[in-house]
């Protein structure tokens, strides 16, 4: 039996067990990452799982059952116990929308990827991170940590509406950090960003980051952080890296258009969201210069597909337009609960979790500016680079971010170092206080975005450059 | 012998004839069937399961360490894991922190397992999830009810051979009235213990008496945490302060035998306390006995598992977790000492109030002008070493004047040292009835967590502005 025949055989048994609607998904999944400290290694690790979740619509109730066996029996059973549970949800019924329409896809899709992450040797790998780790610890770190992950997937869609669908994913990134340890407080510097960077690519995008030639400076900035002057309390003019503003696209403009959270489908744990769908096309978001897409279909970044797990394909769409708040991010049932006609936006942490609203690749058009103009442009202000924090409230208003490292900015130039940046503001407020914004876009990739009960891990892209805000008030501490 | 074990030591087996008698191989099955029943707005809308079964293997050959797991558990999938995690210690390079695999030891009991929680269906948490929206008289809910059976073992090529099983049910969920939560949350070892009536009536009664909230300046206030706030500070103690990796990289503000907390303060780390949800091992085998981790505001232990220890010249402390965090303390209990509700058998009528939580009433009486705070929320470390943290509280604050609750409060954003803030002479008390807290991820993790009465709490601004 084909892996399509395994999801058609329980689609098949969902409709027999009396769904209106089912989908299947069969995923195949190995993962592999490796982590050095201080210049050995100190694990590694290769996963692979497989398996069939099944997805049924029962009047107007979702049931959802997932296995690891692809047996005919078992995929089988598995589609009739997903109707089953989709039959408890009458117990505390809801409104019955539905699904807004989509064609039906039969296709076939593979992200981009030159040099395969899991044919590139261990050696190799290994190498790379004990080296690192290594010259971090030489260049006066006290810890050093190297860190890269690679998942490659196959998933196979099958809908009672006629999709299938195989797609294979391969996604990687690597990234290395120093800690500095100082008297009751540590400083750390990463780079290209805590954790790494990662897209939908191959080996080619690690090769590109030449972990090794920053080794020595992010040891020394970490080292020095730990006598810098803290960064001073105040309302300044914040000028903001592009790491960091992905981060800050991620959590207050990712997270708030989330159609699920704003029909309140997430109240109890992600949260809500301040957007209200009244306002969508009139709301104004931020200043003229923020604009945002939704585009799931940017060459290599992380939140790039050529499907979403519903089946809709990848689209590029508005979420802010010229400052306004525009779109969303939306999957087939939300839509037809807002009376929405898109959706696209629904994937699963594997085949053992149920398909939900998630961040594509969100984030920031080009501006005209440069870093260097920018910085130039700023007579008095703070600059801030690399996330160290992150904090929002469950609207997605109220936000307090930290950074690892941060330099006054005096008469267009920037001057001392300073330690433990943060800054804090309200979202709508915070974007239309953006005045300058660089063209300088990176795509940078977010491997662990959390949501969902049970949890889901989510990989989303967020390019990205410096911005400049004003009024921001900066040196929240304890 | 239990399918788990029996399947983890075929795996050794495999290994042995394929690498030869010097490979040392650790074999973790765990095999879960994990369910969950969410709602919002007051309606069931992701209903879930699935089953699943786990090996994981690591392998230390020829001075060199690599490990790997599986969801394929026939000939060839177990095959394919143990030849690719073979050939990857191979060309690994070589690992000269390896501790060694666990001896074989007594095991620390059998786990808390209920048969009717381990084969719930879910018509049986629908009910509890009726009984909350019911309870909630028409105010709009959201939360969920899970249950959970978990079955593992571990098996090694030293002749270590261990295998186990737990239940867990739990319920969170919110009420909610003119943008004002209230929340109720309670984890256990039995489905039987979730009562989503008495749950709905004390999230509606803390969402009611959230109306009409003011804004407070930020500032430092006396505070009395509920056990969701409290629970808060546990996960973060556990994570930062108490995880052996954090300890040995110096990144901790731990200091064994030092009295770094509030004399009231007592943590003890226990898997196997009577009626909780909790496997008797860790994923490397070794035995969870409770570990005290402070007594009397005296830190006394650090967790760890067979990596850390050994740097550190420690014993393990079957707190390994088989993720790169680092050994956890997972199964936290804040010892409940102090004062006693008047009626704590009575639970909250629909009405009660935000100081309906038996295990917060008791500590109100000596707070002159303070905040009663619920829950706290998306809390991040600032710095890791002094564990300042940032978030903001959530699902209902209350300010407290003269011992009474006096009226709502917005939420407000805090930046504070945990630490610091149970340090000694900060705690002025700790109330008699602990709540057992659900982790957010369905593992067996609990929190359990009385009402705290602290001296100070630094709020940095509101959430609102």
């Amino acid at each position: 039996m084909t892996h399509f025949d395994a999801a058609a055989a329980a689609v098949q048994a969902a409709l027999d067990a009396g769904a209106r609607y089912a989908d299947a998904r069969v995923a195949h999944r190995r993962y592999e990452s490796m982590t050095a400290r201080n210049g050995e290694i100190e694990e590694l690790s290769q996963d692979e799982d497989a398996g069939v979740g099944v997805r049924a619509l029962v009047g107007g109730s979702w049931g959802f059952y997932a296995v690891p066996d692809l047996s005919t029996a078992a995929v089988r059973a598995a589609g009739a116990q997903a109707a089953r549970i989709a039959l408890a949800g009458s117990r505390v019924p809801g409104p019955s929308a539905g699904l807004i329409p989509a064609e039906t896809a039969v296709a076939s899709w593979a992200s981009p990827c030159a040099a395969d992450p899991l044919a590139v040797p261990l050696s190799d790998k290994g190498d790379l991170l004990v080296s690192a780790t290594k010259l971090i610890r030489d260049a006066g770190a006290d810890q050093a940590e190297g860190l890269y992950q690679i998942w490659d997937t196959s998933k196979w869609l099958v809908s009672s509406e006629g999709h299938r669908i195989d797609q294979r994913i391969r996604e990687c990134g690597a990234g290395i950090s120093a800690t500095a340890i100082g008297d009751g407080e540590t400083q750390r510097r990463s780079y290209p960003s805590y954790r790494g960077q990662y897209g939908t690519r191959g080996w080619e995008l690690v090769d590109e980051l030449d972990l090794l030639a920053h080794a020595g400076r992010i040891a020394e900035q970490a080292r020095a952080l730990l006598t810098a002057p803290p960064c001073p309390a105040g309302q300044t003019t914040l000028i903001l890296g592009g790491e960091q503003l992905a981060l800050q696209i991620h959590e207050s403009v990712g997270h708030a258009i989330e159609l699920d959270r704003i029909l309140g489908w997430e109240a109890a744990f992600a949260g809500t969201s301040w957007l209200d769908l009244s306002r969508l096309g009139s709301l104004r978001y931020g200043s003229d210069l923020m604009n945002i897409t939704i585009d799931p279909t940017i060459e290599g970044a992380l939140g790039s597909f050529g499907y979403d797990d519903e089946g809709t394909p990848a689209t590029a769409r508005d979420a802010v337009r010229e400052g306004r708040w525009v779109g969303v991010l939306a999957g087939r049932d939300s839509a037809a609960v807002a009376g929405l006609d898109y959706a696209g936006s629904v994937r699963a942490d594997g085949w053992a979790r149920l398909p939900m609203v998630r961040m594509t690749n969100v984030g920031l058009e080009p501006g005209p500016h440069t870093l260097e103009e920018i910085i130039d442009a700023t007579a008095d202000g703070v600059f801030m680079e690399t996330n160290r924090s992150w904090s929002i409230d469950d609207k997605r208003l109220n936000f307090q971010f930290g950074c690892e490292i941060g330099y006054e900015v005096r008469n267009g130039r920037l001057g001392r170092m300073l330690r433990n940046p943060t800054y804090t503001g309200i979202g709508p407020l915070f974007w239309r206080s953006m005045d300058m914004l660089s063209g300088e876009i990176t795509a940078w990739g977010t491997p662990n975005c959390g949501k969902g009960q049970p949890g889901q891990i989510g990989h989303t892209g967020h390019p990205a450059a410096p911005a400049r805000f004003t009024d921001v008030r900066v040196g929240v501490r304890a | 012998m239990s399918p788990e074990l029996e399947l983890a030591s075929r795996v050794v087996e495999l290994v042995r004839a394929t690498a030869g008698p010097a490979a040392q191989a650790e074999v973790l099955v765990s095999h879960a069937v994990r369910a969950l029943t969410r709602f919002a707005n007051s309606a069931i809308h992701q209903n879930v399961a699935d089953a699943s079964t786990v090996v994981r293997l690591r392998l230390h050959l020829d001075g060199r360490t690599a490990a790997g797991s599986t969801t394929l558990t026939s000939a060839d999938g177990l095959r394919g894991a143990v030849d690719r995690t073979i050939a990857a210690a191979r060309l690994c390079p070589p690992d000269p922190g390896w501790p060694g695999l666990a001896p074989p030891q007594a095991p620390a009991g059998s786990g808390h397992w209920d048969s009717t929680t381990a084969h719930a269906c879910p018509q049986d948490r629908a009910e509890r999830v009726r009984e909350f929206v019911d309870a909630a008289r028409g105010l709009e809910t959201a939360g969920f009810c899970r249950t959970l059976h978990w079955a593992a073992a571990v098996a090694n090529s030293a002749g270590h051979e261990v295998h186990g099983r737990t239940s867990e049910a739990a319920m969170g969920a919110i009420a909610r009235m003119d943008g004002a939560d209230g929340v109720a949350r309670l984890a256990s070892g039995r489905l039987a213990d979730i009562d989503g009536a008495a749950l709905g009536a004390l999230a509606a009664g803390k969402a009611r008496a959230g109306a009409d909230p003011v804004e407070l300046p930020p500032g430092r206030y006396e505070v009395v945490l509920e056990p969701n706030a409290v629970a808060d500070v546990l996960q973060n103690l556990s994570m930062y302060g108490f995880n052996g990796r954090a300890y040995a990289e110096r990144c901790s503000f731990v200091e064994p035998g030092a009295e770094q907390f509030d004399r009231a303060v007592t943590l003890v780390d226990d898997a196997l306390a009577p009626g909780c949800p909790g496997l008797p091992f860790d994923a490397e085998g070794t035995s969870k006995l409770p570990l005290v981790l402070v007594d009397a505001g005296v830190t006394e232990a650090v967790a760890y598992d067979r990596r850390w220890a050994g740097q550190t010249g420690a014993a393990p402390t079957g707190h390994a977790v088989g993720s790169p965090l680092g050994p956890l303390a997972t199964n936290l209990r804040l010892a409940a000492v102090g004062p006693r509700a008047a009626q704590p058998d009575a639970g909250p009528g629909p009405d009660a109030g935000p100081a309906a939580d038996p295990a917060a009433a008791p500590l109100l009486a000596g707070v002159e002008r303070g905040l009663l705070v619920s829950d706290l929320w998306y809390t991040r470390v600032l710095d890791p070493k002094s564990l300042v943290v940032t978030g903001l509280t959530r699902n209902g604050v209350w300010l407290i004047e003269h011992g009474e609750v006096v009226r709502a409060v917005r939420n407000l954003r805090f930046t504070q040292s945990y630490p610091q803030a149970f340090g000694p002479g900060a705690v002025r008390a700790i109330g008699a009835d602990a709540a057992l807290l659900p982790d957010g991820w369905g593992t067996a993790s609990w929190w359990s967590a009385p009402a705290v009465r602290l001296a100070a709490w630094n709020f940095t601004g509101g959430a609102s502005g």
